[in-house]
């Protein structure tokens, strides 16, 4: 009874929450969709790691951490942007995009230097 | 009395055993061969007239007839130089010295010109050389061409003038204004006086020869000599005409010696000793290797032989080494100092020391001549005499009493004579004795010399022991210089051992106890040789005897370490051995298909996000379409895929500091595009948002 309880909550919890992320705007969307193919490309590179062994160290660092830091960085981006933030009310998308994408090009610099 | 005569006897016995005397040999072939060879001429004349005339003279001695070759060239030029007007006086006396011995056809007029030069020449004369050259240029003269009247008038002005330039040790100074006196000019003095009394007018002041005579004798108490009884003339000062070694200066001294006895009819009293000195010093020279040594010492030669009152005569021994098993005959010439035969004589062997000891036997036995050979020979050795080194003391007896007046034999000749001999070695084994009981282990009988291969083994409470008797072909004992034992490590590391002797019988014992620390307790192969030599013995032998392998024990914490043998050099200095480098082993890469695998995998999420994009709708409606913000915006876009295309780039082979120049300039460009690009679209977004 307990457990068939606590599925149907799950299956309601889940429903209420696909249809809230309905309404949210496409550009949040897409942000999303990409924090979620890096988060994908750095399992996988764990994966592979977990098979093959860490050597060499630094080119799976160099991996995992450019597939975070990119995540990261979008999902800075995505506060930014966010209508419903009033903390960044004043800052405008454009701008928070350029320091999206001037940040992905330092943080590419220093991973393709550690890459080796 | 008796006392007395026993005391003297041992006085002249230790003065005859302290003076040493040198064995010299007369001329002979050698001295002939030499001359040929150093007395070439050099295009059919040997350049100056002075060595034309040494050479000539030198052939004339030793009776080498080869004057034919160079006597057209050489009488050519002794008569242009006799005609010449410029020849100094020196080529004056040169010339009639070649003539002397040439007997060239000479012009009566040069002739004549050449007397008065010469005449004209003395009267002017103030230094020796003058004196000499115009002098002995008138004796030569005078010889030559008997009808030329050279006689001196002011003979007595002369002789003071040379006299004056005399000093009182015998020896004459070159000139007045030269304060240094020599021997060489003293000879030269000599023949000049001896010319002028030979050119003087038949009234001969008998003061002269006797003040002669006295000026020889002066110059004799200055003579040099070495302990073997060589005299020689040596000069202190280099002189005015160089160098002067002994050899010339002697030759100088006894030409004027000569020239003076054959200028005068009495005796002159010269010592028999220092005559007979320097006729073995000049013997003692050898073979020259200059021809101008050769000359001097053979012309000083033929003076001394023809010496009238004491003629040198020399005892040589063509053989020192008189081998007994052979059973050589000790042979002794007595001969003159040009290898003349001498006057007959009788040659004693009186005395025989023991070469190294103060053994000395009297012998007294006469050598019996043999007519054929012209030697003295000596038929049988003395009873005592064995192999070993002796010095023979000869003396010569002659047989006409006169002679002993007119020919100096130089008392005792002493010579050291090697006597040599088969040794005969008996009675030789190598035995391995066991321990202080001295019972025979291993004993193996030895040939000596001959090929012997013993092999042996024994351990450190052992002893090794070698014996053999030697003895000579009459049965005595003998002892040789050497008598080693060597034993040869395999490693290279040498003992040697000498053994010892008691009489005929040699033995040696190695007590491997005592000898275990010197062996440095190497244990294994030990080769034996064993060494027995002499200078005396005729079978001396080294000789490899076989091995002896010893086992000794173990070497204590602080035993000497051998020492280092020596490295063959071409080993150490050749090519080392290869040295094979051990890596770190590489890691273990995952298999390719694995990789490609993942690398596969890896894109897929790409292209989950492009899908995902296509579902949401994303669009480029807000690309600008005008011409300006479009440009900028395509510009936008190019130079971030510039800047990724650099990244790639410098990931495959760029490196930091190009990457961030480039990225320097890229940087810039995209800031300003970007900026141009991004206001553009906030601007239309605010109109959006505005209208």
């Amino acid at each position: 009874m307990g457990r068939s309880a606590t599925t149907k909550d799950a299956h309601a919890l889940f429903h209420s929450l696909r249809s809230a992320y309905a309404a949210t705007p496409n550009n949040l969307k897409i942000i999303d969709l990409y924090i979620l193919f890096a988060v994908a490309t750095a399992v996988i590179q764990v994966a592979y790691m977990a098979i093959v062994g860490s050597f060499p160290f630094n080119s799976f660092l160099s991996g995992v951490l450019s597939c975070v830091g990119t995540a990261v960085l979008a999902v800075s981006l995505r506060i930014q942007v966010n209508k419903d933030n009033k903390e960044f009310k004043d800052l405008p998308p454009e701008r928070a995009f350029a320091d999206f994408v001037l940040c992905n090009l330092v943080l590419h610099l220093v991973i393709i230097n550690f890459l080796g | 009395m008796a006392r007395d005569l026993g005391i003297l006897v041992i006085v002249v016995l230790v003065l005859a055993a302290t003076c040493q005397s040198a064995v010299v040999s007369p001329v002979s072939e050698s001295h002939r061969s030499a001359a040929l060879e150093l007395f070439s001429p050099a295009h059919g004349s040997y350049g100056s007239l002075e060595e034309t005339y040494e050479a000539l003279k030198t052939f004339k001695v030793l009776g080498i007839e080869k004057k034919h070759a160079i006597r057209t060239s050489s009488c050519a030029s002794v008569a242009d130089t006799l005609k010449s007007t410029s020849s100094a006086l020196k080529d004056f006396f040169d010339a009639l010295r070649v003539n002397s011995i040439l007997k060239c056809e000479l012009n009566s007029e040069a002739v004549r010109g050449t007397q008065s030069r010469l005449k004209d020449s003395l009267n002017g004369a103030s230094s020796l050389i003058d004196f000499y050259y115009s002098i002995g240029g008138l004796v030569l003269l005078k010889e030559q061409m008997s009808e030329v009247d050279v006689n001196l008038g002011d003979a007595d002005r002369i002789f003071r003038s040379i006299k004056a330039l005399g000093q009182s040790d015998g020896r004459w100074r070159l000139s007045s204004n030269n304060p240094e006196s020599s021997n060489n000019a003293a000879g030269i003095a000599l023949e000049a006086l001896a010319g002028v009394i030979s050119l003087a007018t038949p009234q001969i002041d008998n003061s002269w020869i006797t003040t002669l005579k006295n000026d020889i004798l002066k110059l004799f108490d200055g003579i040099e000599r070495y302990d073997d009884g060589t005299y020689y003339f040596d000069e202190k000062h280099v002189g005015a005409r160089g160098h002067q070694s002994p050899l010339s200066s002697s030759a100088s001294v006894v030409r004027g010696i000569a020239a003076v006895a054959a200028a005068t009819s009495e005796t002159l009293n010269l010592p028999g000793e220092k005559i007979m000195g320097l006729a073995k010093f000049f013997l003692g020279v050898g073979v020259p290797g200059s021809a101008q040594d050769l000359y001097h010492q053979i012309d000083a030669l033929s003076y001394l032989e023809n010496i009238r009152e004491s003629t040198p005569l020399i005892l040589s021994l063509p053989a020192t080494v008189i081998s007994v098993t052979k059973k050589d005959q000790l042979k002794v010439r007595v001969s003159t100092l040009l290898g003349s035969p001498a006057p007959t004589l009788s040659v004693r062997l009186m005395q025989i020391f023991v070469s190294g000891s103060k053994d000395a036997s009297v012998i007294d036995q006469e050598l019996k001549f043999d007519a054929v050979s012209g030697m003295h020979v000596l038929e049988t050795l003395p009873k005592n005499i064995d192999v070993g080194s002796y010095i023979f003391s000869f003396e010569v007896i002659f047989h006409n009493p006169e002679h002993k007046k007119t020919y100096v034999s130089g008392g005792r000749t002493r010579v050291l004579v090697h006597i040599t001999g088969v040794i005969k070695i008996d009675n030789a084994e190598i035995v391995i004795l066991d321990g202080d009981r001295g019972s025979v282990e291993n004993q193996k009988k030895l040939k000596l010399p001959g090929d012997n291969a013993v092999a042996l083994s024994a351990n450190h409470l052992q002893k090794l022991r070698l014996s053999f008797d030697m003895s000579t072909p009459f049965g005595n004992a003998f002892k040789p210089h050497q008598a080693f034992l060597k034993l040869r490590h395999e490693s290279g590391v040498d003992h040697i051992f000498l053994v010892g002797n008691s009489g005929k019988k040699f033995e040696i014992i190695l007590d491997f106890l005592g000898l275990v620390e010197k062996f440095f307790y190497l244990p294994g192969r030990y080769n034996i040789q064993l060494t027995v030599g002499d200078a005396d013995m005729e079978n001396s032998f080294l000789q490899p005897l076989g091995f002896v392998e010893l086992d000794l024990p173990d070497a204590p914490e602080k035993a000497t370490r051998p020492p280092p043998q020596a490295v063959d050099p071409y080993s150490r200095y050749g090519p080392k051995a290869e040295i094979t480098h051990i890596f770190r082993a590489p890691e273990k890469r995952p298999a390719k298909e694995l990789s490609l695998t993942f690398l596969g995998l890896v894109l897929v999420p790409f292209f989950g996000f492009l899908a995902g994009l296509v579902q949401l709708g994303a669009n480029l409606k807000n690309f600008p379409k005008s011409t300006v913000p479009s440009t900028f915006a395509i510009l936008f876009h190019l130079g971030i895929a510039a800047v990724l295309a650099l990244y790639t780039l410098f990931w495959l082979k760029l490196d930091l500091f190009t990457t961030l120049k480039a990225l320097g300039f890229l940087g810039m460009f995209l800031m300003f595009v970007g900026h141009k690009t991004l206001s553009h679209l906030a601007s239309t977004s605010s109109k959006l948002k505005s209208v």
